[in-house]
């Protein structure tokens, strides 16, 4: 697309905003501060109007590059006129300078931002291969991949599609039962079922949840230099109910936001609304107290921003957005709907309380009741920081420089104009308001940016691959119609999740092979057109789920207070300054050390390592989207991880159990339970090589055989082989550092 | 496995995608630059011409430092009993803070509450030393025996007032956020020079004084790719997390497995044709080298008895100071770009006498000792080496005031830290402050310049060393900054 041939039509929003942003908008655009020669390049009114500093001339005149000065100073030889200046560090290609000058040729028409226009549901395309579309996203899909001249694949064979389904809804393999069930079953709703079935466990919730916990930062501790313990799990238990119980989208947001504010708001709806306080929160001795205060709104405002908005507003808190239609003023108009808790910027030192002010407690009674999502494990009173309105109106400033103790003008609670003006007639100014505001069908800007989100987490990259950013400067979409299409159809449905995933899923897009061959490979080495599924590592916690389900160890009990699996020694002890209950590391035992990755203890300045490594959020702040790099980091863990060798040494225990059982049969059932599929001749005759070569050595020092098999914590299996053990246990841990093991294909 | 053809199929592929995409993908934990336009000559020049954004891997201009030691004094260690030599003090001890002098600069929660300002000198005496004539104070000797090569500077000043944000602003260039560490952005800009170590390790000790924690965010990679992150070294059996090789197994037997699973693998890659699955393949055989290369970099047994004189028998104790200044000294060798190291307990509001005596025992031999090691290999001219602490301490006194027993709030109008090597002027005393040593008299440094003169050093400019995000290009310098010409040599 920034090469070669000009498009016939040029486009303001698809083909020349995007130049425009990037290299002019820094100087020439919403920003008032930053303006150069009061020119704004990013509003018609403004390019069209004769230049301040030479009024007989014109930034742009329409249908005449050669008379607009725009396309005169981009073209520029002279160093003191060449736009953008080479002190910028900024250039435009000869590409783009063709583009801007047949756009102005075209007539320079401007258009709104296409992310601010509320979607409206498209046509549903025509396509030439009839018999591949099973729903209306395969022909958007199907449309696209015609115009550029790709094919979808065939679709996978049945257990690498059980395989990734089980995956992408539960986060969990399917167990052998399944995957037996599933190939026998030659119905034409076989798929169908299985979809319907994985919707509908608990585990479903589970894997649900951890984007939203990505997106709200929820951790266990408080962040900041001490860095104690704080308990605000009972949220994630909530979120994982919520998932499960299908709540629609829009109730979801409305609840998180505003819960506290419903009329006769019961217990559930105010433990939602801990998704805006589970911000850092300091307990360091002689803060200024305002200045934390603020720092907490200014998190709100960012997260709500980014993580449901998609735009990046915290540009604007120190001064007006460079890109995007958004002034400080709107910045602080948005963060004044948060600024009405009685919310403190300190509230205690170190060991204080694992909740601050406002707090709800939730008692025995509670989780006998209303919340009996939450899994509650002791009798002791529990405690969850959540929202609160004040009785009064706190005034709210614009904080200059976005500082704490710079207040400027007066602003009060109101949403950018830019991309839906606060309606006063059917929305407060407040918190209910606003969340009323967000969940309205109007808004342009919800629905499109949750469903990319869960297209990302599906598919590995959104339609719009800036999932945090729907501004100027995101990428734009790939599929435009199919976004607009999805979203509106989405809130047709009542907003309703697990319709949208199965929409998803139940594609023949989604349905089809991972396999690449060269030509795709070359056309479309990202996968922009979906012309196959794409293979994706795994996320950090379901690296760890798949190892533990697949070896029998996996402990299925929802929620409950966060666990503290193994850990090598001395992480926290090194850099910890010795207070607070978090300062030594105490691992648990038990059940415990073999619960879902989700449930992973968070103590945020020094996050689980094995999870760090594969790229799982530090939850520092809100994050839509996570890396999927691949280093020698995760390589060691996977080798070296006691938590992969112990469920290994369990595995390969419970095959020898089976004394019915070959050798060749074991390591079939090893390979099905870890990959979910069958072995081919040729893998099995590798891993029968390793494993006769681990039997020869171990066979030859037993004593070796004994130390490997001594990991973890999970009773001995009597009476077993220790040689056969030790030699089995190597091939099920070879078998989990196969990339295709942490890969879902 | 065989390499060449699978090689080129990721290269073919990876040319259609845009660079930065390649070369995090390829290379991770590669030099960048080296491998790529090793492979692809053209493919640096091309982008170039497209006006894209800074290549990663490849300096600016012509570099006088190839890497950093950073030696973090965190806690804040003060000025006043270290190189501010400042005697008026000491005239006026007792006497209150002049308001004058002040200037209603904020104050910490816990002294704002104090009713008077009671200045208080340095306990320890200050003397000249070297040609510099540069004032140390008794609590560092060994320092002051080197102070002909260092760089002290007087006059820097930061933002942030309390521990967490100020030392997040030293190390990230912002006082909040999740912004990528110096040594995250040094990796993503020059990459490593050796492919069997880390980019940027982490070294973390701790002292008896009062301290504040430090934090793995500290060596975050941000926003980057997680290659660029920090990885911790740790005292005791593995030096990097997972490395060792499970007990009953060996090196042998782990390269028997890893030649199965590379061909496992590959057989996986013949039916996707997926090019990460042979970027999987690669960083197993990576890994497998540092399980050889870091246990090797990290065995001080065979550094020669002087070697050990010269930084003191706590360079023997596994992850003391001193040991840690050693092994910092032994990755930089072997092409390590960016040692982080961090020191703990600098923290004195109370007790400060006698807590920044124990702090100053753990670090001066060492600290001094590295900079003579470095000299005499010929490394110091391209290391640069950094000391210092996220901001300064009170000339007034907190809580009770005796001449013997003091404490020093935190201060972040003015304090001191020094450099050495890496093209910065040695002998040199930069920047003075008045003579209550509360504000900055001349030469200012800000957090911001002090960056910027150090990317400078690297051979990076801080306003092109940017990295496109959530659609804007962030800098470690942010949107200030500039390079102070007074301490380059």
């Amino acid at each position: 697309m920034a090469s070669g041939k000009l498009p016939d039509k040029v486009d303001f929003n698809f083909h020349v905003k995007p130049v425009l942003s990037d290299r002019c908008f820094a100087c020439h655009g919403p920003d008032d501060n930053a303006r150069e020669a009061d020119l704004r390049l990013d509003l018609e009114e403004s390019a069209y109007a004769a230049l301040k500093e030479m009024p007989e001339a014109h930034a742009i005149v329409p249908g005449k590059p050669g008379q607009s000065m725009v396309y005169l100073r981009i073209t520029s030889d002279d160093p003191d006129l060449k736009m953008p200046p080479p002190s910028s560090n900024l250039e435009l290609s000869d590409y783009e300078i063709r583009l801007i000058e047949k756009w102005i040729r075209q007539g320079a028409e401007y258009e709104k931002h296409w992310a601010f226009v509320s979607p409206e549901k498209p046509e549903i395309p025509e396509v030439n291969h009839q018999g591949w579309p099973r729903n209306d996203i395969d022909r958007f899909v199907l449309a696209k991949m015609e115009q550029v001249g790709l094919e979808p694949n065939e679709q996978a064979d049945k257990e690498h599609l059980l395989r990734r389904v089980s995956i992408d809804l539960t986060g969990l393999p399917p167990e052998l039962e399944t995957m037996d069930a599933f190939l026998a079953d030659e119905s034409p709703q076989a798929y169908q079922k299985v979809v319907e079935r994985l919707l509908a466990s608990p585990a479903y919730g589970e894997k649900m949840a951890l984007h939203w916990l990505d997106v709200g930062r929820y951790a266990d501790s408080y962040g900041y230099q001490d860095d104690d313990r704080r308990t605000q799990w009972p949220w994630r238990d909530w979120v994982i109910h919520a998932f499960n119980e299908n709540m629609p989208y829009d109730q979801f947001l409305l609840w998180q936001l505003a819960g506290d504010m419903l009329p006769n708001a019961n217990k559930e709806q105010i433990l939602a609304t801990a998704f805006n306080r589970n911000h850092k929160y300091t307990e360091e001795g002689g803060v200024i107290v305002e200045e934390y205060r603020v720092t907490y709104n200014i998190d709100k405002t960012n997260t709500f921003s980014k993580g449901i908005l998609g735009i990046t507003m915290e540009c604007a808190q120190c001064h007006d957005h460079k890109y995007d239609p958004f002034s400080q003023k709107n910045y602080y108009e948005l963060y004044a709907f948060f600024n009405n808790t009685p919310e403190k910027g300190l509230e205690g030192l170190v060991g204080s309380k694992p909740a601050k002010t406002p707090i709800m407690y939730i008692t025995d009674e509670d989780v006998q009741g209303v919340l009996d999502f939450v899994n509650k494990t002791d009798t002791g009173r529990m405690m969850v920081s959540v929202m609160d309105e004040l009785d009064s109106l706190r005034k709210t400033y614009i904080l200059k420089r976005g500082v704490y103790d710079a207040p400027g003008e007066r602003v009060f609670a109101s949403t950018p104009e830019s991309i839906l003006p606060l309606d006063t007639t059917k929305y407060s100014r407040d918190r209910l308001g606003l969340a009323k505001w967000t969940i309205s069908k109007d808004n342009p800007l919800t629905a499109r940016v949750y469903v990319n989100q869960l297209w990302n987490v599906i598919f590995g990259r959104g339609i719009v691959e800036t999932t945090g950013d729907f501004g100027a400067q995101g990428k734009l979409p790939s599929h435009p119609e199919l976004l607009d299409y999805l979203a509106v159809s989405f809130m047709e449905h009542d907003w309703d999740i697990k319709w949208l995933i199965k929409e998803i899923v139940t594609s023949a897009t989604y349905q089809q092979s991972a396999k690449i061959t060269d030509k795709k490979l070359h056309a479309d080495p990202d996968n922009v057109y979906m012309a196959r599924a794409s293979r994706l590592r795994l996320p950090a916690e379901l690296i760890r789920d798949q190892v533990l389900a697949s070896s029998g160890l996996l402990m299925r009990e929802l929620g409950g207070p966060s666990f503290k699996p193994y850990q090598p020694d001395g992480i926290w002890e090194v850099t910890s300054s010795g207070r607070g209950t978090l300062a030594r590391y105490v691992q648990d035992h038990g059940k415990d050390l073999y619960r879902r990755g989700i449930y992973g203890f968070i103590k945020l300045t020094v996050p689980p390592p094995s999870m760090l490594i594969f790229d799982a959020s530090n939850r520092d702040q809100c994050e839509v989207e996570r890396q999927r790099t691949n280093t020698p980091l995760q390589a060691l863990v996977m080798m070296n991880d006691p938590t992969v060798l112990e469920a290994a040494r369990v595995l390969s225990g419970t095959l020898l159990q089976h004394k019915e059982l070959s050798s060749r049969e074991r390591i079939i059932r090893a390979f099905r339970r870890i990959l979910c599929r069958s072995p081919q001749e040729k893998e099995l005759k590798l891993l029968t090589e390793f494993f006769d070569q681990e039997l020869e050595r171990y066979g030859n020092n037993p004593e070796d055989a004994a130390a490997f098999l001594k990991v973890g914590e999970y009773p001995y299996r009597n009476g077993l082989d220790a040689v056969q053990h030790a030699a089995l246990m190597s091939l099920v841990h070879g078998i989990y550092n196969l990339e295709e093991t942490i890969t879902r294909s | 496995m065989k390499k060449d053809p699978i090689h080129q199929a990721i290269l073919e592929s990876r040319l259609k995608v845009n660079r930065r995409q390649f070369l995090s993908r390829m290379s991770v934990g590669i030099g960048s630059a080296a491998l790529g336009s090793l492979l692809i000559p053209d493919l640096f020049s091309r982008a170039a011409a497209a006006g894209d954004d800074f290549i990663p891997g490849v300096p600016h201009f012509a570099p006088k430092a190839k890497r950093v030691i950073y030696l973090f004094q965190s806690g804040a260690p003060s000025q006043l009993e270290s190189f501010d030599y400042k005697p008026r003090l000491r005239e006026m001890m007792g006497q209150d803070l002049p308001d004058s002098v002040r200037g209603g600069q904020r104050l910490t929660g816990m002294t704002a509450g104090q009713a008077s300002f009671p200045l208080v000198g340095s306990y320890y005496d200050f003397k000249q030393y070297g040609e510099a004539r540069a004032w140390v104070s008794d609590l560092f000797p060994y320092t002051a025996k080197v102070v002909d090569d260092i760089c002290i500077v007087r006059s820097l000043h930061t933002e942030a007032i309390n521990h967490d944000p100020a030392i997040t602003f030293f190390q990230t260039g912002a006082q909040q956020g999740n912004r990528p560490s110096m040594g995250a952005w040094l990796s993503y800009g020059l990459g490593s020079e050796n492919e069997n170590l880390p980019a940027f390790c982490v070294l973390v000790s701790k002292g008896k004084g009062n301290g504040q924690g430090v934090y793995s965010k500290l060596w975050t990679n941000g926003f980057l790719d997680s290659v660029h992150q920090g990885v911790q070294f740790m005292p005791g059996p593995d030096p990097v997390l997972y490395l060792g090789h499970p007990p009953g197994t060996d090196g042998k037997s782990r390269r028997a497995l890893l030649d199965k699973l590379g061909d496992l693998n590959n057989l996986q890659f013949e039916e996707f044709g997926d090019p990460e699955i042979t970027a999987k393949v690669q960083q197993y055989e990576m890994a497998y080298r540092m399980q050889t290369s870091v246990p090797d970099v990290t065995d001080l047994s065979g550094e020669p008895d002087h070697v050990i004189k010269l930084y003191g028998p706590d360079c023997l104790v596994p992850g003391t100071y001193a040991a840690n200044a050693l092994l910092a000294r032994r990755l930089v060798e072997k092409g390590v770009r960016f040692v982080q190291l961090y020191h703990q307990g600098w923290d004195q509001h109370g007790n400060l006498p006698n807590e920044m005596a124990g702090q100053a025992r753990d670090v001066d031999q060492a600290s001094a000792a590295l900079v003579t090691d470095l000299k005499q290999r010929g490394l110091l001219e391209d290391t640069l080496v950094i000391w210092g602490g996220e901001f300064g301490r009170t000339n007034y006194c907190q809580g009770h005031l005796e001449f013997n027993n003091y404490g020093r709030d935190h201060h972040p109008r003015a304090f001191s830290m020094w450099m050495a090597g890496g093209g910065i002027k040695p002998g040199l005393v930069y920047g003075e402050t008045d003579e209550f040593g509360y504000n900055i008299v001349k030469d200012p440094v800000h957090i911001h310049d002090f960056h910027a003169t150090i990317l400078h050093q690297l051979g990076l400019n801080h306003e092109r060393l940017t990295y496109k995000h959530l659609g804007r290009r962030y800098r470690l310098t942010d949107v200030a900054g500039k390079v102070i010409d007074g301490l380059i040599a």
